[in-house]
């Protein structure tokens, strides 16, 4: 029995025959290659550099959640004891980004350090760099900066009013667009309206997840120095090092041959260290004082500041019939994106991928919206685009099995997918293991299942008809916007039969271990590449960098 | 004044990698004369193991024992592009571009020991230890040293590898939401036990029965840190934690970890984890990546387990005191389902 | 304003340098004395990340003055080894993946320490209150807690 004990098994006997367990290293318990350094405390993380002549770098923020910058008086703080270079905006030689543009992804929106107008409490106007940290505090409260309050809106749904105030000018409506063409992301499969008429119960829900704080022990921070050569080398705790040299190159207008990233041990990230511009400011902050300069977070920059994992606001609507079967699921979901894009606008699609959760709902709607409010922008986090709707459906579940008189257990092996079964973003379901995984839990725990639903396998029962299209998908053009443009990126077409994924290569199994036969589709031809640039393109592109990709989704602002 | 007992159940899969794809990853696995190899990446390991993983992955694949093999990161001089450490790709992506890279290296060192051994280079194996032998006939054998120290000064090789690996970009359709989000994703189900004090409000969090399934252990003590350390995370996401306690108003926002709350080693429940192993057709060794699906099914289990425990439904996180009782109070009273 | 001379005795050995004025305890041994293993994690005396132990008892060294650290014996998770021999507990918190980002480890290791040096076979209540002042974000504890208690009984002093 092992409620009240803690432990931990392999259950090899599950799915024992797709797998071969005749391995030498892999499979071990093997210590850590880092944990000898972590438990003597040489383990390297970024601060853990000593440099001779070392100044420190801090922020002039805004008190207010949405205000005009007038102007920025530096005089008196420019006189304070240690204080060596103060940054503001001008500065920065490329102030405006965004960092998905690496992947040409939405429009720059971000200023480094903001000049006109600040859209978050907290935001940065300024940066001083003195000798000490407590010096550079001392100067930051002797900037003086003229604000003009502006109104600010704080709900997603009181956002996306008309009227409300405008948050990030790329999105003057306060929501992303996607596709050049929408105000939301669309999920649609099936008929829902149709399926839901025809259910025996109707079961509603609203559900709110809070931001997070991903509280790192770590705070966020680089420091930066010259190397020899006109180079610059930049010790972070990013977790993405090329993210955070493509952002420096690009908002410092360096070739990236002349910056080296060390990042090394990073001691805790869950997402909080992915968009980072910590490095930028270090590396400008050295560019103009000729000394390494470091920028680190205090612990209330880190929770306040600091992007969370945004919140997300979740309205669900199942139509299940008296056997529990779910037939119909809309979604309408809201993601809090704070002020600025930052990676929320590749989370809402992989939400929307994510939909209806790991089960097989022959009519599935959705509409999620990224939306700008006036708070500290929203980040990755652990189980980023997930993590909020999965709470909501989960909790959801539960309600529908209460409805239904069901064990909310049986309720999700019921409907849980299986092998075959196509998803509502139109791809085969394969290598499914949520039956097993519910099964295992509730033996555990002593959950009484029925013997068909201890039988039940992610292996049978899929495919066939649950593996078809719906013969009809309901589609609209709900949240249409004008004055955008997509890029050249091809649009696919409407509810046709999709062509199934590129498949990679399945990763060849070394000697001496067989592969295990594959189960499920075989890998068919890739889809056929993006066709030229179709007549409409817009008057003037914004300046993007980095490889043209993902363009199909963002909307770019004609001028 | 009374505690009362509730299990909540909740089931979720999770998607391995950055979503659409596009985000490649690579390596470079070189071994110095001496048979001793370093994988060189610019991954980032924030504690989830991703040196230790891709250590032992590089092992298996050349087929030489673990402490011949060192990972060094993270340095964009020596490491070649990889996209970073999130989206639970580390070890999908990046074990894969090292298997590519093994491979090659494994190769080069096959031909080095076949010249010397005047055999042919398929009938080699590797028996982990650092030798190298005919198939059928270990006593026809050389050092995986020995075959280093020819390749570099009498043979004119170099044993190293190159490593990529990439899903295609997906794109995605406007109208329908049709996507290729990943190519393979994991699985989680966990029953929470909770008390409930109907006179605090205070939710304890008292035992979790779990099953995860990562497809395949690759180490089983750097699964165990994921899904004990990520369950801490996501029962701190569900009662504890949030930026905002009056969201979407920004007031009394937390500016230290007197306000941040979060479990204590005091507010632990025991958790028994069992773990699955379906291989991911396109993983290294068909490992996913435990990281982030850990814990996501913490959340809505423990609000199914309040509401088991006292009749609540709290749709709004974190549960909180103040929002068990307020719940309790409009039901006029605790009302105990425990039906699971 | 002047620098300050502190003098102290650091993991055994007596050491001098310079603290500016109003320098904390944690800056005075990261950048002064060039002992990297205590950390900052909120400056705020909230986290424990720079625990460290003067005149054998934990303190916060974020909060300590280093000035009024002068004179006193000074001991950080550095100094936990015997030369090239790890303390048990460093054994113990590899053996148990008590680690995994290892920010937090030098100061949970003190208090470790500490706390076994004055209560040698502690139960795991006492385990616990004794490292409630050092937050973890990675592990949930138990594997910390465990490796402690791997060790209880088994040493009774440094």
């Amino acid at each position: 029995m092992s409620v009240g004990t803690n432990g931990f098994e392999l259950r090899k006997e599950i799915f024992a025959d797709e797998r071969d367990d005749n391995l030498n290293e892999i499979g071990k318990r093997t210590r850590r290659q880092d944990i000898e350094g972590h438990v003597t405390g040489r383990s390297p993380f970024y601060d853990d550099h000593l440099f001779d002549g070392l100044l420190h770098m801090r922020c002039v923020r805004s008190p207010h959640h949405h205000a005009r910058v007038r102007r920025i008086d530096t005089a008196a703080a420019e006189r304070m004891p240690g204080v060596v270079r103060i940054v503001t905006g001008r500065d920065v030689p490329v102030n405006l980004n965004t960092l998905l543009s690496l992947l040409d992804f939405g429009l720059d929106d971000e200023p480094i350090l903001s000049e006109a107008k600040v859209a978050y409490k907290g935001e940065p106007v300024a940066a001083v760099i003195a000798e000490t940290e407590a010096q550079a505090r001392a100067a930051v409260q002797a900037v003086r900066v003229e604000w003009e309050v502006l109104p600010h809106v704080l709900d997603v749904e009181e956002a996306l009013k008309p009227g409300a105030p405008s948050v990030n000018p790329a999105y003057p409506k306060n929501a992303f667009v996607y596709h050049g063409k929408y105000d939301h992301q669309k999920l649609r499969y099936g008929d829902l309206d149709r399926a839901l008429a025809q259910a025996d119960h109707v079961v509603e829900g609203r559900y709110q997840m809070s931001p997070i704080e991903q509280a790192p022990m770590e705070t966020c921070g680089a420091i930066a120095a010259q190397e020899q050569n006109g180079r610059y080398v930049c010790y972070t705790g990013t977790q993405a090092l090329f993210f955070s040299l493509g952002t420096a190159s690009k908002v410092l207008n360096l070739p990236s041959s002349r910056l080296h990233f060390i990042g090394g041990t990073v001691g805790g990230g869950f997402g909080g260290k992915v968009d980072s511009v910590h490095e930028p400011l270090a590396i400008l902050g050295t560019m103009l004082t000729g000394r390494p300069v470091k920028f680190q977070w205090d612990r209330e920059e880190e929770m306040q500041v600091g992007a969370p994992r945004g919140a997300e606001r979740w309205y669900i609507t199942d139509g299940v019939m008296a056997d529990g079967r779910i037939v119909a699921r809309r979604f309408t979901g809201y993601f809090d994106c704070g002020a600025y894009t930052r990676l929320s606008s590749y989370a809402i699609i992989k939400g929307v991928g994510h939909l209806p959760g790991p089960y097989t709902i022959p009519n599935v709607y959705a509409d999620v919206y990224c939306v700008y409010t006036n708070r500290t922008p929203a980040t990755a986090m652990r189980g980023f685009g997930i993590t909020g709707v999965d709470f909501a459906i989960e909790a959801h579940m539960d309600k529908v099995a209460e409805t239904v008189g069901m064990n909310p257990v049986e309720l999700r092996i019921l409907n849980a997918y299986r092998d075959g079964d196509m998803k509502a973003h139109r791809r085969v379901a394969k290598n499914c293991a949520l039956v097993e995984c519910c099964q295992v839990a509730a033996e555990k725990a002593g959950v009484r299942l029925s013997p068909d639903l201890l039988a039940a396998s992610s292996k049978t029962g899929g495919g066939g008809a649950r593996g078809q299209l719906p013969a009809h998908t309901a589609t609209d053009q709900n949240g249409r916007v004008e004055g955008y443009s997509s890029g050249s990126y091809a649009q696919k077409g409407g509810a046709s039969a999709p062509a199934s994924p590129a498949m990679p290569t399945p990763m060849p199994q070394p000697a001496p271990p067989p592969a295990p036969a594959p189960a499920a589709s075989p890998p068919v031809a890739s889809a056929p590449p993006p066709q030229p640039a179709p007549a409409a393109q817009p008057a003037k592109k914004p300046a993007r960098s980095g490889a043209m990709r993902f363009s199909s989704l963002s909307g770019f602002r004609r001028r | 004044m009374t505690v009362h007992k509730g299990r909540g159940f909740a089931a979720i899969n999770y998607p391995i990698g950055m979503n659409l794809g596009g985000d490649p990853s690579q390596a470079l696995v070189h071994s110095n004369p001496d048979g001793k190899f370093t994988v060189a990446l610019s991954a980032i390991d924030l504690g989830q193991g991703m040196k230790s993983v891709t250590r032992q992955i590089a092992a298996e694949t050349l087929g030489v024992p673990i402490a011949d093999v060192y990972v060094d990161t993270a340095d964009s001089d020596t490491g070649p592009h990889d996209m970073g450490s999130f989206a639970s790709r580390g070890t999908h992506r990046m074990g894969n571009a090292v298997i590519q890279a093994s491979l090659e290296a494994r190769a080069v060192m096959l031909e080095a020991a076949a010249e010397e051994l005047e055999v042919d280079a398929g009938d080699l194996v590797t028996d982990g230890q650092g030798n190298i032998h005919v198939r059928g006939a270990p006593s026809r054998s050389i050092t995986t040293m020995a075959a280093a120290q020819a390749a570099q000064f009498k043979q004119g090789r170099t044993i190293a590898g190159r490593g990529i690996f990439l899903i295609p970009l997906s794109d995605v359709d406007p109208d329908t939401g049709e996507m290729s989000p990943v190519t393979t994703f994991a699985h989680a189900a966990l029953v929470v036990e909770v008390t409930v004090d109907d006179e605090t409000g205070e939710v304890e969090v008292v035992d979790i029965q779990s099953a995860y399934e990562v497809g395949r252990a690759l180490n089983p003590g750097l699964v165990e840190q994921q899904l004990r350390g990520g369950a801490w995370m996501g029962m701190s996401h569900a009662a504890w934690e949030t930026t905002e306690p009056y969201y979407p108003a920004r007031d009394h926002g937390p500016v230290d970890f007197n306000h941040y709350a979060m479990p204590g080693p005091g507010d632990l429940p025991t958790h028994h984890i069992s773990v699955l192993e379906r291989p991911a057709e396109d993983g290294p060794y068909g490992g996913k990546g435990p990281g982030e699906m850990c814990a996501n099914p913490m959340l809505p289990a423990v609000v199914n387990a309040v509401y088991d425990a006292v009749g609540v439904r709290i749709d709004e996180l974190p549960v909180t005191p103040e929002k068990v009782l307020r719940g309790i109070r409009a039901n006029g009273g605790a009302k105990p389902r425990q039906a699971l | 304003m002047a620098k300050i001379p502190v003098t102290l005795t650091h993991n055994g050995t007596e050491r001098a340098a310079f603290a500016d004025p109003g320098q904390n305890l944690l800056e005075f041994l990261r950048r002064g004395l060039g002992d990297l293993s205590p950390k900052y994690g909120c400056g705020q005396g909230t986290c424990g990340a720079c625990t460290v132990t003067i005149d054998g008892e934990t303190h916060l060294s974020c909060l300590v003055l280093a000035e009024t650290a002068a004179g006193r014996d000074v001991r950080t998770a550095a100094g936990l080894a015997k030369g090239a021999t790890l303390d048990p507990l460093q054994d113990a918190f590899m053996e148990h993946f008590a680690a995994q980002c290892g920010y937090c480890t030098p100061g949970m290791l003190v208090s470790a320490r500490a706390l076994l040096d004055r209560n040698p076979n502690p139960s795991r209540e006492e385990v616990v209150e004794a490292i409630s002042g050092n937050l973890c974000r990675c592990t949930g504890y138990e594997p910390i807690i465990q490796a402690i208690l791997s060790v209880a009984g088994r040493r009774a002093s440094a």
